[in-house]
């Protein structure tokens, strides 16, 4: 953008907004290695609607922000001249208790959304390891915790869904009411979208009853194999785990698999006796039962905001071909990961800390990929710092007909390329 | 009867070439997975919902994906629009075929691919039917969780257009929440793979869009679905109420209690009549309303929560309550609630099944305008419906012999979707928009809305060959961007369009 045009854009934005929605950038608002022009500020849909229309008007690209704890996720967008700032859209609009429902703006912070429908005795069960996390971001990064094992991920909770076109145009889908089947389903579409198709302003979720008591059964192993045997055992349970995690901390040491347990008080302390009698027996070893969790439970491995973090994922069959790749790939690059994850779905986070020469690292990125495209699955980079994303391509191979069909898609949704134009896969 | 209104024409219409098309399949395919004998394909001519009915101009019956593609292809070189068809018994006129069009059955697509046991899935063709994947899958202890009430004849590849639920939807989710991957082909005749083996991988969620879009984006040829644990204990349970106000007030304090059953279903005094004379359930005498609750799980859960729900529904006025002992009595228990839908045919000559979704909360309210509907028109309503999560099935009944009675009964059930919409709540829980409802989305969704969620088409079918008419009352051409069109729409303007 020429100078000039920069005045008339910055003009036209503050004219339809009003000046006090619209600032200048700073560093800490760095869309990975790009640092956009201005900041744009939104309380709700009506104002995120006419700020993306004028960006339309002017040819601007740009990328929304929730609590921004996850704008470094992806590959850095080719331009942002705008970040559209949801913050201030953090209204719990409604929360239905006797329909299990809940109905929020995008800026509205998960634990904000928790503490309000926790106080009729429900939960959201979605859960994100980064206390800022907003709606909006959740959805658009499909953040995920331990209980996405029983309850499903954020797709299969979102229930209706507001977003902002490119041109500004505002569309919903779905609705308040958990069963319907009228219209698509723009809520799973614009699930892990990272922003490209539109800007998400408010979603609604069905909610569960919170349990009246958890307990947890771990048991700690030093081979993979065995380790994803207990996985294996908790997964096809009876006793109907919450999560059924794994722990592998530094220095390949061994692995924690845990099993979450809730419903009625006593009861689950009973379910939780039985389960580890009978795991134990299968193995061979102690299994422990805890009223607290463990303390990396539901927390990303490594240090938030460092190093460089990747998720492998297969089917949850294969979770000890997985682990062994992964130690192999250890081996031939000499680099060394912090493994956690839902084990009972074949799905690991991985995290080597800074320090690693960058070629070592995307090398063990590279070697994980192809051990896991072997098993059918993937491998992408959550977070890396600029110098080893250069080396590596963050989301990994998406099989062809189905990246020309989400070409098409986000070709349907944002011709001219202007929402964080090549942040994700296949550089859409 | 034929459908006497005008198809709604594809975007391509005029350069369709149907001759071209039928001679080609005839190349294409074996002899006989090709019907174009008159009488042969009027078998075809209509679904679930047999109000609407159009002879299509040629059948084909795939034996493999392969040849469902290149069926595909051969439509989309010619312009031809096609339609996909399970076992049909969808009931929004989804599979009501096109006279200038080819229906594509998957009649012949019955094989269970894989049992995948190990990794808690199945791999199966789109015309297994629904209660063919748990009996494959029960033997090993595990089970398939949608569960329409049609599901020992409805196809998975039916219920993956429709998104269907069952009566255990309430706690196991529909059919979207149960894929892991699909293969389809799109309009063009192209084979895409969409989700994966392992979870969550990156990209656009497409298989989320596919399912439940109506068989809109194209034909699914293979679905690899998840298999549950089937539960250590279930129980079941019976309560007859005064009337369904008390009924309502038990189903709340359930769920406000933290009970999340796996079904709870209600039926009023008229429903509860109709399935008596039919198949003698032998539900509590001069009831009001009855509720079935069923409850699974770990056992120890199980008893507790049971015992809880047993007292809910005694506080709430249950004047007999009755627990099953044996999977006998629970069938029993069953019996009437699943026969209700075609026991309305012992009390009334003809009825309408109408599909509707409110917030559960607005239970006794909306309860209360159908009566006063009813009693307004002389049109009587039995409502049997899936009290957990607000989705209502109203019967509306009359004599289609008398004059008139049609027109009042199909006015009655239009304004219980009106009132529906008004609670906030949906035109349809799991039936679909199909044909049926395609002049009520206006009512629910804005024209940005609907052009919006017509991106998605364009992205799969931008000729808009697939299944057009259904689910979108208005077909959206695919160059423009959204919200930009104003005024009349092209097609529209051309006579070939009705907008609703
Ligand atoms: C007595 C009765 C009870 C019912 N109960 C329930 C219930 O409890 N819950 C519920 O949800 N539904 C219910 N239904 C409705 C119906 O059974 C479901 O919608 C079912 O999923 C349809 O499956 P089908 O194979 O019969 O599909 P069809 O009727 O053949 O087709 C339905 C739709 O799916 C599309 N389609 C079919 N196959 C494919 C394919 N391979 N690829 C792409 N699109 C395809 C068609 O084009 C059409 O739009 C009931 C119906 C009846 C008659």
């Amino acid at each position: 953008m020429s100078t000039a045009a920069e005045e008339t854009a910055l003009n036209a934005l503050c004219g339809a907004l009003g000046d006090e929605w619209v600032t200048e950038s700073s560093e800490a608002d760095r869309v990975g290695a790009r640092r956009p022009k201005w900041v744009v500020h939104a309380d709700g849909t009506e104002r995120a609607s006419a700020a993306l229309r004028i960006a339309a008007e002017h040819g601007m690209s740009v990328v929304p922000r929730g609590g921004g704890s996850k704008l470094d996720r992806g590959e850095s967008p080719e331009r942002v001249d705008l970040l559209l700032d949801l913050s201030a859209a953090d209204e719990v609009v409604e929360h239905a208790a006797g329909d299990l429902v809940v109905r929020a703006e995008a800026g509205a912070p998960l634990r904000e959304v928790q503490r309000t429908v926790a106080a009729a005795g429900q939960q959201l069960s979605v859960e994100d390891p980064h206390p800022a996390a907003t709606l909006g971001g959740v959805i658009a990064t499909r953040s995920a915790g331990p209980c996405r094992h029983l309850h499903g991920g954020v797709r299969d909770l979102i229930i209706g869904i507001t977003v902002v076109c490119a041109d500004g145009t505002v569309a919903s889908s779905g609705g308040k009411v958990v069963k319907n089947v009228a219209g698509y389903d723009l809520g799973k579409l614009f699930t892990g979208s990272y922003g490209t198709l539109g800007v998400v302003t408010e979603a609604i979720f069905r909610l569960h009853p919170l349990a009246e008591e958890r307990r947890w059964v771990a048991v700690t192993l030093p081979d993979p194999r065995a380790a994803a045997e207990a996985a294996r055992l908790l997964r096809i349970s009876r006793a109907m785990p919450t999560a059924v995690e794994l722990d592998r901390p530094a220095g390949r040491a061994p692995i924690t698999v845990c099993a979450e347990l809730e419903g009625r008080s006593g009861v689950t302390r009973e379910r939780a006796a039985e389960l580890a009698s009978s795991l134990g027996e299968e193995l061979g070893q102690t299994c422990e039962v805890s009223g607290t969790a463990p303390e990396w439970w539901g927390r990303l491995p490594g240090e938030p905001g460092t190093g460089t973090g990747i998720r492998m994922a297969s089917r949850p069959a294969d979770l000890a071909e997985l682990l062994e790749g992964a130690g192999r790939v250890e081996d031939e690059t000499g680099v060394e990961l912090q493994l956690r994850g839902a084990a009972g779905l074949g799905v690991l986070d991985g995290w080597v800390p800074d320090g690693s020469p960058d070629e070592s690292v995307a090398a063990l990125v590279e070697g994980v990929r192809a051990r896991a495209a072997a098993l059918d699955g993937y491998t992408t980079v959550s977070r890396a710092p600029e110098n080893v994303k250069r080396l590596v391509d963050v989301w990994g191979p998406v099989p062809s007909g189905a990246l020309a069909l989400m070409r098409r898609t986000k070709d349907q949704f944002d011709p001219e390329r202007r929402l964080a134009p090549g942040r994700f896969v296949g550089g859409l | 009867m034929e459908s006497t209104e005008p198809a709604p024409p594809t975007r391509e219409g005029a350069s369709a070439d149907l001759d071209g098309c039928v001679e080609l399949l005839g190349k294409l395919l074996p002899e006989e997975s090709l019907i174009t004998d008159r009488q042969r394909v009027r078998t075809y001519e209509c679904d679930g919902l047999a109000s609407y009915r159009t002879v299509p101009a040629a059948v084909v019956l795939p034996e493999n994906a392969e040849q469902v593609r290149s069926a595909v292809a051969a439509c989309s070189e010619h312009g031809v629009p096609f339609v996909a068809r399970g076992s049909g018994t969808g009931l929004s006129a989804g599979a009501l075929p096109r006279s200038d069009g080819v229906l594509i059955v998957t009649s012949k697509m019955r094989r269970i691919l894989e049992l995948d046991i190990a990794n808690e899935r199945a791999v199966v063709e789109p015309g297994v039917v629904n209660l063919d994947v748990t009996k494959a899958a029960a033997p090993h202890g595990y089970y398939f969780a949608p569960d329409p009430s049609s599901q020992q004849v409805c196809s998975v590849g039916g219920n993956v257009a429709e998104n269907s639920g069952g009566a255990h939807c309430l706690k196991y989710g529909f059919t979207t929440n149960h894929v892991l991957a699909a293969q389809v082909v799109t309009a063009d005749g192209e084979l895409v793979e969409l989700g994966g083996a392992a979870h969550d991988a990156p990209g656009y969620d497409l298989l989320g869009s596919f399912i439940g879009s109506e068989g809109t984006l194209g034909v699914v040829t293979s679905i690899t679905v998840r298999l549950l644990r089937s539960p250590e204990s279930v129980r079941t349970l019976l309560a007859g109420f005064p009337s369904t106000d008390e009924a309502g007030a038990a189903v709340s304090a359930m769920i406000a209690a933290g009970v999340t059953p796996a079904a709870v279903e209600m039926m009023d005094a008229l429903s509860i009549t109709a399935a008596e004379q039919a198949v003698r359930c032998g539900y509590p005498e001069g009831a009001g309303a009855v509720l079935v609750v069923e409850l699974d799980g770990p056992r120890p859960e199980v008893e507790r929560t049971f015992t809880e729900v047993w007292q809910h529904c005694d506080e709430h006025g249950a004047f007999e309550i009755r627990t099953a002992a044996d999977e006998t009595e629970r069938a029993l228990i069953w019996k009437g609630r699943k026969s209700a839908f075609a026991a309305v045919g012992r009390i009334s000559r003809d009825y309408i099944v109408q599909d509707g979704v409110i917030p559960r909360t607005a239970l006794p309210e909306v309860l209360r305008r159908i009566a006063e509907l009813s009693a307004e028109s002389g049109v009587r309503v039995a409502n049997v419906f899936h009290a957990g999560d607000g989705n209502l099935h109203p019967l509306v009944l009359f004599d289609g012999s008398e004059p008139g009675a049609a027109e009042r009964a199909e006015e009655v059930s239009g304004a219980i979707l009106e009132l529906c919409v008004e609670q906030g709540g949906s035109i349809t829980g799991e039936h679909g928009v199909g044909a049926d409802k395609v002049r009520y989305m206006g009512r629910m969704f804005t024209a940005e809305d609907l052009d919006v969620m017509q991106c998605v088409r364009c992205a799969f079918d931008p000729a808009g060959l697939c299944n057009p008419g259904k689910v979108f009352p208005t077909p959206r051409l695919c160059g423009e961007a959204p919200g930009r069109r104003r005024g009349v729409h092209p097609l529209t303007e051309a006579g070939l369009a009705e907008q609703f």
